[in-house]
């Protein structure tokens, strides 16, 4: 083994000019990966739609640029059937990668994955992908949404003054009600004295109704809110006049409200769709259940530039660090 | 949340109700006008779409920062315009208007969506108009924190009910509008130019939707978002059938409507039990919807007040 590795060792150079050679030869030769996302909301709707778009961009710039990936996206489908069409243009048109952002698109997915059998396919929030029913083109994912939701309960505990915290979703269901749960349990984990008041504005559009939800919260006497889905953007906005705070999901909302939002748990999407465009590759066109986690980092925790304490941000780390270790355990 | 009073709850409950009546008025009011008038304008959300985002547009700093005022004038002006089309389309072309009405909404979903993609990157925020205490009407006990301290928008859409009563009923363009709206042949005979009245009236509407539009992100929300009238457009064409066309009886039904919203949101925030048990969600928030459905259905004997010619293009010699 000696007398064979040493030459290889003392070569390293000319090794790494081949390799360069044949991955410049071998990106310059073939088309780029093409995906598309079908998305239901607008993909600067501040929450779940953008995060998708921004994690294939962030690919995007990591893996080359348009040369390498070519991403196509429509947005703000909210109606199901002409969502369903988009999706199958995106198919007839050979795209490698279709991207279904919403559990409403499932069926669409399912209808149409075994005629184009070298597509793959992709949707969440879901676990299904279809393996048991002979469908071997689909990939399903969802985010453990309540463990950031953890996080951000810990520190709206430690942050509110009133001891009562808002909390706002769309409807009582998947993504938001896990969320609501995780942020629950982190704030009775920290003050079991503070009261959350859950409500659900009834639609993921009206955000008229999402500042009169907020509004309604603040008159009961919250001064934190957190929130999720792209509905909750008017009651950010009721709890900035107000002087309150507003812990985040989904998307970074930071830079747009700097001095209201404190902490945003951030879906990361890039490990997931890198890991689904190198199987691609590969010749694997689905079968896995993705779940981001804080462990995998498919979720992270990002701060805004309000000012809090040492303790606040001891007590995010250490809630991280339990919800890894498995020493906190959030039931769903 | 235990030393809070039922009147404390009441009051922060009306107060917000009447925030979010305020976009129904000010639309449905609109639609008064031009139903009234013959044309029944379906367009009223995607109308109020385009109020909304062309107002922010140019109210907010991240637009062109003209401030709220010019935000307003460019809201009901965006109405207007979209008033104009929907008369040219029913009027002069004749077209169904349920029809027409339908693409003028997805019209305006889908400009107003592309614009705001286009020229705002998808982010727009406002510092919306402030609340107004009334001198001393603000401190009556109860009333006061209702009534008499909120933005002038709110303030502004209350004063149309009796302005609009007032119009239809007192002067003799609303009396013009009633005539070609009950029987245009007969209004035409008598001298009355129908469709100069007709189009007076859908270009009102439209900027009245404009208006309500508008009134979203400029008084209540501080910012836009993709579609955020959420069917509120259609409501409001609603609480006309539900009012009779009476102004004052829209006011009510705008007014039933947000309270059965905002009393439900209450129901969730004290967690209200119904027999010892949490009431589902999903129920609450089916209680507006279901309440106008109900009152629809008792309200049949609004039909008498029906603008015998809405929905019936004029065709002089008819």
């Amino acid at each position: 083994m000696k007398k064979f590795s040493a030459p290889v060792l003392r070569t390293p150079g000319l090794l790494f000019l081949v390799a360069f050679l044949s991955t410049a030869v071998a990106v310059g030769a073939q088309d780029p990966i093409r995906v598309a996302i079908v998305a239901p909301s607008s993909i600067r709707d501040l929450s779940w739609s953008q995060s998708i778009h921004s994690s294939l961009k962030a690919l995007q710039e990591d893996m080359g640029g348009e040369s390498v990936l070519h991403i196509a996206y429509s947005e703000a489908m909210s109606s199901v059937s002409a969502a369903s069409e988009t999706l199958r243009g995106y198919a007839e048109d050979g795209f490698d990668v279709i991207i279904a952002h919403g559990t409403q698109y499932g069926t669409s997915i399912f209808d149409m994955a075994h005629e184009f059998p070298n597509t793959s396919f992709a949707w969440g929030t879901a676990t299904d992908t279809g393996s048991d029913r002979g469908i071997n083109n689909v990939y399903a994912y969802q985010a453990a949404a309540e463990e950031g939701g953890y996080v951000n309960g810990v520190l709206a505990a430690l942050l509110t003054e009133t001891n009562v915290i808002g909390a706002i979703g769309p409807i009582p269901a998947g993504d938001v009600r896990l969320y609501i749960s995780g942020f629950t349990q982190g704030v009775k984990s920290t003050n079991p004295d503070a009261e959350v008041l859950v409500v659900y504005v009834g639609s993921f559009s009206d955000i008229a109704a999402g500042t009169t939800n907020g509004r309604t919260l603040l008159a009961a006497g919250a001064d934190v809110l957190t929130g999720t889905s792209q509905v909750v953007v008017g009651a950010i906005e009721a709890v900035r006049s107000a002087g309150g705070y507003w812990f985040s999901t989904q998307s970074d909302q930071g830079d747009v409200w700097p001095g209201t939002v404190v902490s945003s748990q951030v879906y990361n999407w890039v490990p997931m769709l890198r890991d689904i465009i190198e199987r691609f590759q590969k010749g694997q066109y689905g079968g896995i259940a993705y779940k981001l986690t804080l462990a995998n980092e498919g979720l992270r925790i990002a701060f805004g530039t309000v000012d809090i304490s040492s303790e606040m941000l001891m007590a995010a780390g250490q809630a991280v660090e339990d919800i890894i270790d498995g020493a906190v355990e959030i039931s769903p | 949340m235990d030393e809070r009073t039922l009147l404390d709850v009441l009051v922060a409950a009306s107060a917000l109700t009447l925030a979010s009546a305020m976009p129904f008025l000010y639309s449905a009011l609109g639609e008064v006008f031009s139903q009234l008038s013959g044309v029944f304008n379906l367009g009223v959300e995607g109308i109020m779409l385009m109020g909304a985002f062309v107002s922010i547009y140019f109210a907010s700093d991240m637009g062109l920062d003209a401030g709220l005022l010019l935000g307003v004038l460019a809201g009901i002006v965006t109405g207007a315009l979209l008033g104009l089309v929907m008369a040219f389309v029913s009027v002069t072309m004749h077209a169904d208007q349920g029809i027409s009405g339908i693409g003028i909404t997805l019209l305006g979903r889908g400009l107003s969506t592309t614009l705001f993609i286009l020229l705002a990157d998808g982010v727009l925020l406002v510092e919306s108009f402030q609340p107004v205490r009334i001198p001393l009407l603000s401190d009556l006990p109860i009333l006061g924190d209702i009534l008499f301290n909120q933005n002038v928008m709110v303030y502004g859409a209350l004063l149309l009910v009796p302005l609009t009563a007032w119009l239809l009923r007192r002067t003799t363009w609303g009396l013009q509008i009633r005539a070609v709206g009950q029987n245009p042949a007969a209004a035409d005979a008598m001298g009355v130019n129908v469709v100069r009245v007709r189009y007076s009236a859908v270009i009102l509407g439209g900027a009245m939707a404009g208006l309500a539009g508008a009134s979203m992100p400029l008084a209540l929300t501080n910012v836009f978002q993709v579609n955020m009238t959420a069917g509120l457009g259609f409501i409001a064409v609603a609480m006309v059938y539900f009012g009779g066309w009476s102004p004052w009886r829209v006011m009510v039904g705008s007014l039933l409507f947000s309270a059965a919203y905002n009393l439900q949101i209450w129901v969730q925030v004290l967690d209200v039990k119904l027999f010892g048990e949490t009431i589902p969600v999903n129920v609450l928030l089916m209680i507006p919807y279901v309440l106008a459905i109900i009152v629809l259905v008792f309200a049949r004997d609004m039909q008498r007040f029906r603008p015998q010619a809405m929905n019936r293009p004029f065709r002089r010699g008819d």
